[in-house]
């Protein structure tokens, strides 16, 4: 019994942290500097949310639509979705360990913070108020 | 064309309340598996994670349980997912089952008690946290095999 509650006990602890980080935006301090080229497609004028998703992962469908319904009501933000798989080279430069991920460039390409695993939509709209 | 997307589309989704019931059985029965060291209980569990792995998630008797009893049951509206997440999950869960097999019946003890309890984390994450195992271990093994091929 006892390697159960091991388990079960080290899971929890995983989990409790899993459950508070997902979908958190983390500002970034070592900016990294994306182009149209690298994603494929063209910046915002103001901000540019670059998801990347893949296959196998559940969250990714609901971070498209809370991203995509953002950006219709935002004229000067473009989102962008990255099938992680087809882009591995662009994941290894950008340190994309799970999926969705997403980053939050400025007008420039730079990434000035990213959240991984589904945001909420008060949040994406909080992060893009800051990005002038 | 666009209809066509959307058939597509609703054709390889499920009831995502379903693989949620499911890891709560798997946990429960994982939790006896290494609580016994009993090989035919992995066994058993090995020939789920199989159907799931292969067939799909919903045709596994846990989904076959779920739909029966606890489906009607349930007041909140149906949330449906894609069939791969899950179907993915049900993959490495066999890996780690046929792992767990292997240590016993080759007398590795360590070995079972390491895949049991990985398998079982999994499934209590997955119950418990709603925890997405593609979404964390999938483009990690893509990375290991560009990295290495």
């Amino acid at each position: 019994m006892l390697p159960v509650v091991i388990v079960l006990a080290i899971s929890s602890a995983y989990g409790l942290w899993y459950k508070r980080s997902r979908g958190v935006i983390r500002a970034k301090n070592k900016a990294e500097l994306l182009t149209p080229e690298m994603i494929g497609s063209a910046l915002g004028t103001r901000a540019t949310l670059v998801q990347f998703s893949s296959a196998f992962c559940t969250p990714c469908r609901a971070t498209r639509s809370i991203l995509q319904n953002i950006v219709e009501s935002h004229s000067d933000v473009v989102h962008v979705d990255i099938d992680a798989e087809d882009h591995l080279e662009l994941v290894r430069t950008l340190n994309i360990l799970s999926t969705p991920t997403t980053l939050f460039l400025n007008s420039s390409g730079q990434e000035i913070g990213r959240a991984v695993g589904a945001p909420k939509r008060e949040q994406v709209i909080n992060a893009l108020a800051a990005i002038r | 064309m666009q209809t066509l997307e959307i058939n597509k589309e609703t054709r390889n989704v499920i009831d995502a309340r379903g693989p949620r019931f499911s890891a709560v059985i798997t946990t429960l029965v994982l939790a006896a598996a290494l609580a016994t060291n009993n090989l035919w209980v992995i066994v058993m569990q090995a020939i789920i994670f199989a159907i799931g792995a292969f067939r799909g998630p919903q045709f596994t008797p846990y989904a076959a349980i779920f739909r029966v009893v606890i489906k009607p049951r349930l007041k909140s509206a149906a949330v449906t997912e894609d069939v791969r997440p899950p179907q993915f999950a049900q993959s490495v869960g066999l890996l780690f089952a046929l792992t767990a097999i292997t240590g016993l019946v080759i007398g590795i003890n360590a070995l079972f008690l390491i895949a049991v309890s990985f398998a079982l984390a999994a499934a209590f994450l997955n119950a418990a946290f709603n925890f997405c195992l593609g979404c964390e271990i999938y483009l990690l093994i893509l990375r290991v095999r560009l990295a290495h091929g």
